[in-house]
């Protein structure tokens, strides 16, 4: 099949490419663009390993084709943190909280919360659950990614974080 | 899991995705959201040569007020649906279905187009436009057309689109102020399809039913409309007796798959459940 | 000592040792999206592989034609059987003595099995040509029932072994059985039941479930042809094992094996055994020179590698009128899917299952194991347990509360009046298992009365009132667990894998400055095995935790050891970093001893230093040691300061928990929503409590999953029907309950630090939790055993069993 070339902006970088049409979008930003943080967990956009913020949006890039994305704007973990290597708050509080152990889901649950914090600067506990809906984690139970994003939230608002009571 | 080699067509108009669609056949698809077409092609149980993306098709965007119904882009992702506040202040049913759909990612990017077109017997917005008496325009070589909600769906991925055509918008009758609603969805967690799901549209005046409209998901190889139980209720006070009675009208146009969701008698009888639950909140939101 | 001086509680602090809450290492590369897991491996010219595999889960292989997929451009190899045979390699050893099928060899025996290996240039046309290699079959009947399995008329799955009435473990009954395994002392047990006030039996069911963690199985094969040397990357809980397993199957030299785990996305026993992946990984590479990757999909990993459980348990349960109990016997039917690789110690054909005697006072006990053979995927992997405790724990916890019932007692009452006592410790059960510590009345008081126990029966009796009353449809079902698990394995008198003794180990060095790096034969998946390691050795040695570099996975640098599964990497692997610790200390010690000019046991450590007794003005810290060992050792003395341990444990540990859930059940529909989840953990010494309460976190979320929804499930063509994450009930943020941890400290006496392992003590006491509090809910209507998974149609069922929808 003949190839594409697509151009796009990921984590503020220009970038192009020849694929398939068929080329996944994980696979293009995987194995052409050699951003390995998004991951790939079910195949059948149930897990969210994937997910990469895409035009103002959480996409999981595993259901969705290069192609299709030509000229979009996407941001993977990658492009979390800031130039100078300051970890994004979410970062910080995925650490501070314990929000990850084996870390495999932890790139789209990142990004994913990111876009959810933009949406909702002060989310309650079960919009976090719910805004988290389509990530799946089967180390930590979410009690404390759910603390993590909370711990975000707060430091991006300027405000203390405070540890909901058990 | 790897999807078949396809070319890929992105037009910027519906006339030029429908002239595609018409000249190359049987073995292209449109693709919307492609939430429903991806993992199909990645599972290789769907393998088109052709993708005809609609992405790029800005006439297939947008809400908007028309004379005394509601026209939606069939472009519109399920995000929008919840986002937009046209819908939620006058079919409200519209974005209560929507946050039930899927997950946050798959909302940002499923169409309601793609999810009343495809034909999929667990697509919860179908049963939503039977209810609300939707008519989706469609568009083919031979122009557009209008065809009812009501009879549009004719088996598991079989629908009244012919070869070529797709929806393009979905008309809505304004439902009346002050109407009642709810849609009731039971899954087994966030991202299922229904078990059973019931939608429930209704007016009431003077402490009786005016109007009734009941939709039915999942629980046959189409939506159901659910005629007999809306017609049993239109006049009744939803007291305990006529719900039954329209439950057991309701449950017995259903005839669901067994499958990991629940054996088919199971299915029938949340179909009831969901159907009781449903009417219980419209009433209170209909305010009797 | 002025003012300056940081005491010694300053000091400890600033070591994060043992007991502190210290932010895990490894998460710095994780939260960047830096990790390096499997997948990411790219090397040059490397080739990806890929299956075709059975649409049939019984049925002859006629003809397997590769013509069409050999075509395809890009395909550079295409392997079957008659490949591997070339080179022996159609079949592979088990860890559990049996052998299986990489590739089919004349018939496949389980849908989705392994038929032929594609290799090519990329992945997308691997999948395209895998697609096209045509396969002729011819269906046979098949069985996925393992109760039918050793009826007359039931069709023989293992055509290889049929007529062998000797297998790995003992006679074999039936073309499909696999053994039979017995513990305890039968005519003791019989002789309890026979004179029994009273007595029960249930048959207690914990189906085929799956660790799914959400990396699936991979790896990268690279054969270096020139030097005859394989090296081999992938998601590997047991590196060492695989290179040996690997050297053994290949016949390439050990020496010439080199083994590399990198970050595994989650194991929870998934990748602990060797699969065909692995096998046509290594053939492809050595056939074609180059690397090969092969990285499974997520149906292929439920439906191919590794299930767990699928046990049918008759457990019964013989005890006095006034509820003391005499008697335990279970009859079980394993299920083990078409190969036994099983992976448990080799001399243990049904794991550690005789800890079913649970945490109570069994005077007499006896179990019977048969395995068998189905048409379903081979495995028996240990999920998030230690092998076979969690289906232990369920049959009891849940006989435990049939028994109460049957007694009209309260399920807490009636564990309590059983429970071994304080002072049996070390305590012998009726299975021979000598427990090594537990304070169990302590620790269940102290569950009852966080949760206000009390109240909450009282509450439910007031529930159940209204519901009869037509008040409310919901019922309120209270569950209580209490378990004690067998984990650590193990000691060598006990436990081998395919001979090789499950000891684990550790191999310190300190440098020069001070810093040092840790290597050891565990491998975690999630753990936070960097980061924990590192604070025994801050406690032990003296040195900041931040000081240390843990390192594993790489069977080339680190010392040989068993791998991470059955929670066995702190009680044997941390008991090496202790010990090898305290080497490094006695080292320590002869060199401060030299340089203050005092004899060694006029020295007392004293957190990072050793300081001359009664006068603490005179030490030398572990950093100046360090040092010291470098350049001004004791004459006659060894330069250098480090040390190696191989940890053969003495005994198991037996970690222990008290747990009670509240569960609302919605009649209606079936759905339960648990309302409050309580678990007491007592691990031993706790080495960071924020990783201990992550790691229960985590494992009660799996339990609530298994309990609530999970099922590998066959059809009765043996078709899997529930191998994508659109059936297989993984649960969103969205279900999964809000958990309260709690703990005591009952330290193990036997262990260096007197730690017990934690990571799968909330899936063993879980499930049966989560269980029980459905079972509870519908109790008093006179239910007594609703089976798993609690589903809502299931628990729909067992209420209109109960005539509630009249």
């Amino acid at each position: 099949m003949a190839k594409s070339q697509v151009s796009m902006t990921v984590n503020d970088k220009k970038v192009e490419g020849l694929v398939e049409p068929r080329m996944l979008l994980i696979h293009f930003l995987r194995e052409q663009l050699h951003l390995t943080g998004p991951h790939i967990g079910c195949d059948t956009s149930h897990c969210g390993a994937c997910t990469v913020d895409l035009d103002g949006k959480s996409v999981k890039s595993c259901t969705m084709f290069a192609v299709q994305v030509n000229g979009a704007d996407i941001r993977t973990i990658e492009g979390m943190a800031a130039a100078d290597g300051t970890l994004h708050a979410l970062q910080e509080g995925f650490r501070e909280m314990h929000g990850l152990q084996c870390g495999f889901c932890t790139p789209g649950m990142i990004v994913r919360a990111y876009r959810l914090l933009q949406e909702n600067k002060d989310p309650t506990e079960d919009e976090i659950r719910f805004g988290i809906s389509g990530n799946l984690c089967r180390c930590t139970g979410y009690q404390n990614i759910v603390k993590a994003i909370q711990y975000a939230a707060a430091k991006i608002s300027g405000v203390p974080f405070q540890e909901a009571a058990e | 899991m790897i999807p078949g080699s396809f070319a890929y067509h992105r037009p910027s108009s519906v006339k030029e995705a429908v002239g595609l669609l018409g000249s190359l056949g049987d073995d292209a698809r449109a693709i919307a959201g492609g939430h429903s077409l991806i993992p199909m092609m990645k599972l290789r149980l769907a393998s088109p040569s052709h993708l005809v993306d609609l992405v790029g098709v800005a006439d297939l965007k947008g809400i908007r007020e028309d004379g005394k119904d509601i026209l939606i882009g069939a472009m519109t992702t399920q995000h929008e649906v919840i986002a937009s506040d046209l819908l939620t202040k006058k079919i409200p049913i519209l974005s209560e279905t929507a946050t039930l759909i899927a997950d946050p990612q798959v909302r940002y990017v499923g169409t309601i187009g793609g999810n009343v077109a495809n034909g999929d017997p667990g697509n919860d917005m179908p049963a939503v436009m039977m209810c609300l008496n939707a008519t989706y325009h469609a568009v083919g070589k031979s122009g557009e057309r209008r065809i009812a909600a009501r009879e549009f769906y004719q088996g598991a991925y079989f629908t009244a689109l012919e070869p070529g055509e797709i929806v393009t918008a979905i008309r809505i009758p304004t439902p009346a102020a002050g109407h009642g609603y709810a849609y009731e969805k039971l899954k087994r967690k966030v991202g299922d399809y229904a078990t059973a799901a019931a939608a429930v549209v209704l007016t009431a005046s003077g402490g009786k039913v005016t109007s009734c409209s009941i939709g039915l998901t999942n629980v046959a190889e189409t939506p159901l409309w659910a005629e007999e139980a809306s017609k049993i209720l239109t006049g009744s006070a939803l007291d305990a007796a006529t719900v039954k009675k329209a439950v057991a009208a309701a449950e017995a146009i259903t005839s669901p798959a067994s499958d990991s969701r629940g054996p088919a008698a199971y299915r029938t009888k949340m179909a009831g459940v969901m159907l009781t639950r449903a009417l219980g909140r419209a009433k209170a939101r209909a305010g009797f | 000592m002025n003012d300056m001086t940081p005491t010694s509680a300053e000091r400890a602090e600033k070591l994060q040792g043992m007991g502190c809450k210290r932010k895990r290492v490894e998460d710095i590369r994780f939260v960047q999206g830096k990790g390096n897991y499997v997948d990411d491996i790219k090397l040059p010219g490397m080739l990806y592989g890929d299956f075709t595999r059975s649409p049939h889960a019984h049925a002859r292989v006629k003809k397997i034609d590769t013509t069409k997929a050999a075509a395809v451009p890009g395909v550079v190899a295409v392997i079957t059987a008659e490949t591997l045979k070339t080179v022996n390699l159609a079949w592979m050893p088990t860890l559990a003595g049996d052998v299986q099928m990489v590739l089919a060899d004349g018939k496949v025996l389980f849908q989705n099995q392994e038929v032929a290996f594609v290799i090519a240039e990329d992945r997308y046309t691997a999948a395209d040509a895998a697609e096209l290699v045509e396969v002729e079959y011819e269906g046979l009947p098949c069985n996925v029932d393992p109760l039918k399995a050793m009826s007359a008329n039931a069709p023989v799955i293992r055509e290889d072994i049929k007529d062998k009435k000797e297998g790995a473990h003992g006679p074999r009954k039936h073309p499909n059985h696999v053994f039979n395994w017995q513990a305890g002392d039968k005519a003791k047990a019989d002789e309890a039941f026979a004179k029994a006030d009273v007595t029960i039996k249930e048959m207690i069911v914990y189906p085929r479930v799956h660790p799914c963690p959400l990396e699936t199985c991979q790896c990268v094969a690279s054969f270096d042809k020139i030097k005859g040397e394989l090296t081999l990357w992938g998601t590997f809980q047991a590196p060492h094992v695989i290179r040996t397993v690997g050297s053994l199957i290949s016949k390439i030299p050990e020496h010439k094996i080199h083994v590399i785990a990198p970050d595994i996305g989650g194991g929870f026993g998934n990748k602990v055994g060797a699969y065909p992946g692995y096998i046509c990984a290594i053939v492809a590479s050595i056939v074609t020179g180059r690397p090969v990757k092969w990285v499974e999909d997520r149906i292929e990993n439920l439906s191919t590698t590794a299930f767990a459980r699928d046990f049918y348990m008759e457990t019964e349960i013989a005890a006095t009128k006034d509820g003391k109990v005499t008697g335990l016997r279970c009859y079980t039917v394993a299920d083990h899917g078409a190969f036994d690789a099983c992976a448990n110690a080799t001399k243990w054909p049904a794991g550690l299952f005789s800890i079913i005697s649970g945490s109570y006072d069994f005077p007499a006990a006896h179990v019977s194991v048969d395995g068998v053979y189905t048409n379903k995927a081979p495995g028996g992997v240990a999920y998030r347990c230690s092998f076979r405790v969690t289906e232990a724990a369920y049959a009891i916890e849940r006989a435990m509360d049939i028994m109460a019932q049957k007694l009209k007692m309260d399920p807490a009452e009636f564990r309590m009046k059983n429970l071994i006592r304080r002072e049996q410790f070390p305590y012998t059960s009726a299975f021979g298992w000598v427990y090594d510590s537990g304070d169990y009345q302590t620790a269940l008081n102290k569950a009852m009365e966080t949760v206000g126990y009390k109240q909450l029966r009282e509450e439910q009796k007031k529930c159940r009132e209204a519901f009869k009353r037509g008040e409310t449809r919901e019922l309120m079902g209270i569950g209580l667990a209490f378990f004690t698990e067998i984990v650590g394995a193990g000691p060598s008198r006990n436990c081998d894998i395919l001979g090789i003794a499950m000891f684990d180990s550790a191999e310190i060095r300190i440098h020069p400055t001070g810093t040092g790096i840790c290597r050891l034969g565990t491998k975690s998946q999630g753990q936070g095995h960097e980061t924990t390691y590192a604070q025994i050795i801050a406690t032990e040695l003296g040195l900041p935790a931040d000081n240390i570099a843990v390192e594993e996975g790489n069977t080339d640098t680190a010392p040989y050891g068993l791998g991470t599964y059955g929670s066995r990497s702190t009680p044997v692997s941390g008991a090496a970093t202790a010990m090898a610790c305290r080497k490094i200390k006695a080292k320590a010690q002869m060199i401060a001893a030299y340089m203050l000019e005092v004899h060694d046991d006029d020295l007392e450590w004293d957190v990072d230093r050793f300081r001359v007794k009664g006068n603490p003005e005179r030490f030398k810290t572990m950093t100046e040691l360090a040092w010291a060992a470098y350049h001004e050792v004791p004459p006659g003395m060894e330069p250098g300061l480090e040390a190696i341990n191989y940890y053969d444990p003495p005994n198991f540990t037996f970690p222990f928990g008290a747990y009670i859930c509240v569960m609302d059940v919605d009649v209606d529909t079936g759905s339960s929503k648990v309302r409050r989840f309580y678990a007491l953990d007592d691990c031993g010494t706790r080495i960071n409590p924020m990783i201990i309460e992550g790691q229960i976190h985590g494992g009660l979320t799996e339990a609530f999953g298994i309990a609530m929804g999970q099922e590998i499930h066959y059809d009765e063509d043996g078709n899997v029907t529930t191998a994508s994450l659109m059936d297989y009930f993984l649960p969103t943020a969205v279900e999964t309950p809000k958990w309260e941890t709690d703990w005591t400290t009952t330290p193990s006496p036997h262990h260096p630090i007197g730690a017990k392992g934690v990571g799968e003590s909330p899936n063993v006491g879980g499930v049966p939790c989560f269980s029980n509090a459905v079972n509870d809910a519908f109790a008093f209507l006179g239910s007594t055993n609703i089976a798993m998974p609690h589903d809502n149609w299931r628990t729909w069922t067992a209420a209109d069993k109960l005539g509630l929808h009249k």
